[in-house]
């Protein structure tokens, strides 16, 4: 079957098979190897990416049901060589270790940060309890996601006042 | 410590950023599914519906008719190349495939390959195998029982399932201090089955060149030197010579322990790819990860601890059974089946102590790995801290001053323990008094008195555990016979810039940075100028990899040795430069000066530069060195954590309210890594005590093989960490640094468990083994007519 989807604001076209599984067409087919697979059962979060603005689990979405829509992988995080506020904060507060589940982490928590700008500790963990790590103990990928948000406020209201 | 580089320069104490950072956070770290080598082909596995079953009859047409697939490999075709079974780490026999029968549900018993990933799943769904089920034997008790059926029947002569009778220690000397004691407490401790589940499951790409008869595998592994040499001696028969094997571990998402074995898939792996002169490339999924792969713990214990009417506690004894599973894949050095299960005497002071471990085979997946612990230290601990918890409130006094009173004092170091260890340096009493006053210990007694009253259930545990990490002297610490020591090669650039190689590989520990900031410290050449590499068996010198906490110790102190041998010669170029004396100059970290004149100096760089262009007449050019470093002890690191738990009555559920952590690993390199290893090390240990367990039926079924039964804490299980750390120096490392990576795993189960037995002792409950789920919790309440 032809699939066509844009990631990261690259349109990419391919024939696959209609089981092919949408981690499998970002990793394999379009060689985009920083979403990565942990499990099999959505459990883990490795493989998040942002499709239409929502966090999905790619090792549980068919690549045809991502036919003409968007999706953004963490490789859609830096612009013009420019770091994303989160990728800076994951470096800044220490919240990556082995580095396996630190792009499933980062994507889940822009999606999470576009809806609620200001959060809570707790609801900053809650976000994130899709997502498994085994290095970091989480507290300092909290820390990493509130950096991240504080900074995202900053340009936003310099942006507002301007 | 005082810093004595600069932030710029990064040395020890700085918390500088990591150097790995940058590519994990673009997505651009290489794991080894990352690799795609061209015409490679994708290896499945078919695995064992039944616990312990005869293979009657693999019939692979269903899965040869499937398009893509090439080959159904079995253990017959193994055979033909006497391929079909392989050594363990402890010298027993593990099956790669099967011929006769399999062990354990999951097991492997054909591989498929094929063109693609997908293509070698479908085979394998297909390929036909007709089973003749056995009794499963699931309890190891059951399993030393006479008249049980003896599992390894390829082993001529061996007419029951007990693999091997360790014991350590003064039996007699025990015995007589248990016979003159005035209190003794005895306890059933089970550490259950349990599961590193890194993210990253495990996998490799071999990929045999025909022309040069050269095999390259790119592969999830913790030592890919001892890799190699395993290798070589299994497949020297069909013609793999070390020098024709290089192991490639790329990026490791985890590792835990989880990736020190070999594997079978490794295996299958290599032999298809040499047989096809294709690469192949095998990466297990979670559930294979889950059942088949090695696993943790899994010791049945009884503990008995003797003391007088004081409080002063005098012996320890233990018998511990070890399922193994079906055979004894146990990650230990050679000499030690129990690993370091011998440290189990702990901070205290005891006068005698006895240890005996017996390990039975059951239909279970082998392994025997540390579970981020340094070889059954998390078992050791874990008895010691639930049995002197017991102890002391069994004679009524408060835990921590119980403790206080039976600690190794600072004075007495290095101490010799009961069981021959000799302990490098500690300050335990120091390291629980700032918890006690960091979590405001009498204050919150004094809550749990108040609820208490009021039908509330808080409690208040400690663990004060001592941890052995580094192994090892080599006179002691093998692996196969290949001494335990570790490497580092560092070579200075003429423009001042270096490239450092070690034995070891990182997981996610931070090695690159660690070590630049080793060689910063030593050399004065900035951690931002050094590049570090480790996993390549063609470029990095011999070692034998990380686990058990000896990156530090080990490699670690190898870096130390290599920069000062690097600084001798740098001294000498140094006195050329400046026409002075070698003994006339003074080094800081990065400058030689003029003994008396200052201002006459010359930087690392200007040597490195005068290394290649400007050397004394005689002295070779160049400016590298090499250790292999032979630790003369192990580190001892230490802690003391304090646990606050809330029990709901009503659900059984254990809410931490707070954990403290304080830690002690000597100097530190850098704080931010040390805590952040902390972080992750808490959270392996609240896993096992609280969540994590892998069960079996009484038909070997297999409970807690995926992730929808076994039990990872997710950010809102975790609770927020809180740590701290007092500096108690090794005294023989040559940085004064101990190992830290498992400290927390090792020491918080204790802590977390003595929580809850404080919460409930009144209650009349005297201990309960991990994982504290709330039905458990729930069920014991409600024994106890506590009610909601």
């Amino acid at each position: 079957m032809r699939v066509q989807v844009t990631i990261n604001g690259e349109k990419h076209d391919a024939d696959v098979e209609p089981r092919l599984l949408l981690v499998h067409l970002i990793r394999e087919v379009l060689r985009l190897t920083g979403t990565h697979i942990g499990c099999d059962t959505t459990h883990c979060g490795a493989c998040t990416v942002i499709l239409d603005g929502r966090p999905v689990k790619s090792c549980t979405v068919f690549a045809v049901q991502a036919h003409e829509r968007e999706i953004m992988t963490v490789e859609g995080l830096e612009q013009n060589g420019a770091l994303h506020p989160l990728q800076e904060g994951f470096m800044a507060e220490h919240g990556l270790q082995c580095g396996y589940c630190t792009p499933g982490m980062l994507m889940t928590s822009h999606a999470f940060l576009a809806k609620h700008p200001a959060p809570t500790e707790d609801e900053i963990r809650r976000a994130i309890s899709g997502n498994l790590c085994r290095c970091t103990g989480y507290v300092n990928i909290v820390k990493a996601v509130q950096h991240a948000a504080a900074k995202l406020r900053e340009t936003a209201g310099a942006g507002g006042a301007r | 410590m005082t810093l004595r580089t600069s932030p710029e320069v990064g040395g020890m104490g700085h918390s500088i950023k990591r150097k790995e950072d940058p590519r994990f956070i673009r997505g651009k770290g290489t794991y080894v599914d990352d690799v795609v080598l061209p015409g490679m082909l994708y290896l499945d596995i078919v695995r064992s519906p039944h616990a312990h079953a005869k293979i009657v009859k693999i019939d692979p047409s269903k899965a040869m008719a499937v398009p893509g697939v090439l080959a159904v490999i079995t253990g017959q075709d193994l055979a033909k190349y006497n391929l079909h079974w392989m050594p363990t780490l402890m010298s027993d026999t593990q099956m790669v495939l099967p011929v006769e029968k399999v062990m354990y549900q999951a097991q492997e018993v054909a591989a498929v390959l094929a063109t693609s990933r997908y293509a070698a799943a479908d085979g394998a769904a297909v390929v036909e195998v007709e089973y003749d089920p056995l009794p499963a034997v699931v309890d190891p008790h059951k399993a030393l029982e006479p008249g049980a059926p003896v599992l390894r029947t390829d082993k001529k002569d061996k007419k029951d399932n007990h693999i091997w009778h360790w014991e350590w220690g003064d039996r007699a000397a025990t015995d007589r201090a248990f016979a003159e004691a005035d209190v003794t407490v005895k306890e059933k401790i089970y550490i259950p089955r349990i599961h590193v589940a890194s993210i990253e499951t495990c996998g490799c790409i071999a990929h045999f060149d025909k022309v040069d008869g050269k095999l390259t595998v790119w592969m999830t592994t913790q030592a890919p030197h001892a890799i190699r040499t395993v290798f070589a001696l299994v497949a020297g028969h069909v013609g793999l010579a070390e020098h024709k094997i290089r192991i490639i571990s790329p990026d490791i998402g985890g590792g835990f322990g989880g990736k020190v074995p070999v594997y079978p898939g490794y295996v299958i792996a290599v032999a298809a790819s040499v047989l096809t002169g294709k690469p192949v490339k095998w990466i297990e999924d979670r559930m294979e990860n889950l059942q088949a792969d090695s696993f943790a713990r899994d010791y049945h214990i009884t503990a008995e601890l003797a003391a007088k009417k004081d409080g002063t506690l005098t012996a320890l004894r233990i018998k511990t059974l070890a399922d193994h599973g079906y055979t004894d894949a146990a990650a230990n050095p050679s000499k030690f089946p129990a690993g370091l299960f011998h440290v189990c005497t702990g901070s205290y002071d005891l006068k005698a102590a006895h240890v005996e471990v017996d390990g039975a085979y059951t239909n279970k997946p082998p392994g025997g790995i540390a579970y981020r612990c340094s070889f059954r230290v998390t078992e050791a601990v874990h008895t010691i801290e639930r049995m002197v918890d017991i102890m002391a409130h069994q004679l009524g006094q408060d835990p921590a001053e119980f403790r206080m009173k039976n600690f190794i004092r600072p004075e007495q170091f290095p101490y010799k323990s009961a069981l021959g260890w000799e302990y490098d340096s500690g300050n335990y009493g120091g390291a629980l008094q700032k918890a006690m006053d960091g979590v405001g210990y009498a204050e919150l007694r004094r809550e749990q008195a108040e609820k208490r009253n009021r039908g509330e259930l808080m409690g208040i545990g400690i663990s004060s555990f001592t941890e052995i990490v580094g192994a090892g002297p080599s006179k002691h610490f093998d692996i196969l016979g290949i001494k335990m020591f570790d490497s580092c090669e560092i070579r200075i650039h003429p423009t001042g810039k270096a490239i450092a190689r070690f034995g070891t590989k990182s997981q996610g520990q931070g090695h690159e940075t660690t070590y630049a900031q080793i060689l910063a410290e030593e050399l004065g050449i900035p951690a931002a100028d050094i590049q570090v590499e480790e996993g390549d068996t063609d470029t990095a010198p011999y070692g034998l990899g990380t686990y058990a906490s000896r990156s530090t110790p080990v490699a670690g102190a190898a870096a130390a040795v290599a920069s000062r041998k690097i600084l001798d010669k740098a001294r000498k170029i140094a006195a050329h430069l400046l026409e002075v004396a070698a003994e006339d100059l003074v080094y800081e970290p990065g400058k030689f000066s003029v003994k008396g004149s200052p201002n006459r100096s010359k930087t690392i760089q200007d040597v490195a530069f005068a290394a290649y262009t400007n050397h004394p007449q005689g002295m070779e050019a160049g400016l590298e060195a090499v250790s292999y470093y032979d630790p003369p002890n192990l580190t001892y690191p230490f802690g003391s954590y304090i646990c606050v738990v809330d029990i709901d009555k009503g659900t059984g559920e254990v809410k931490i309210r707070r954990f403290l952590a304080i830690d002690d690993c000597g100097n530190i390199i850098n704080p931010m890594i040390v805590q952040g290893q902390v972080h992750g090390g808490l959270t392996m240990g609240l896993a096992p005590a609280l969540f994590e367990e892998i069960s079996y039926d009484e038909f070997g079924n297999v409970q807690g093989g995926s992730f929808i039964d076994y039990l990872v804490p997710t950010a809102v299980e975790t609770p927020k960490w809180e740590t701290g750390h007092t500096v108690t120096p090794s005294p023989h490392h040559p940085l004064g640094a101990k190992g830290v990576g498992e400290s927390a795993t090792v020491g918080a189960p204790a802590a977390i468990a003595n929580a809850v037995v404080d919460a409930l002792w009144h209650l009349g409950v005297r201990h309960v083994d991990i994982p504290i789920t709330p039905p458990k919790v729930w069920k014991l309440l409600r024994e106890k007519g506590v009610t909601e």
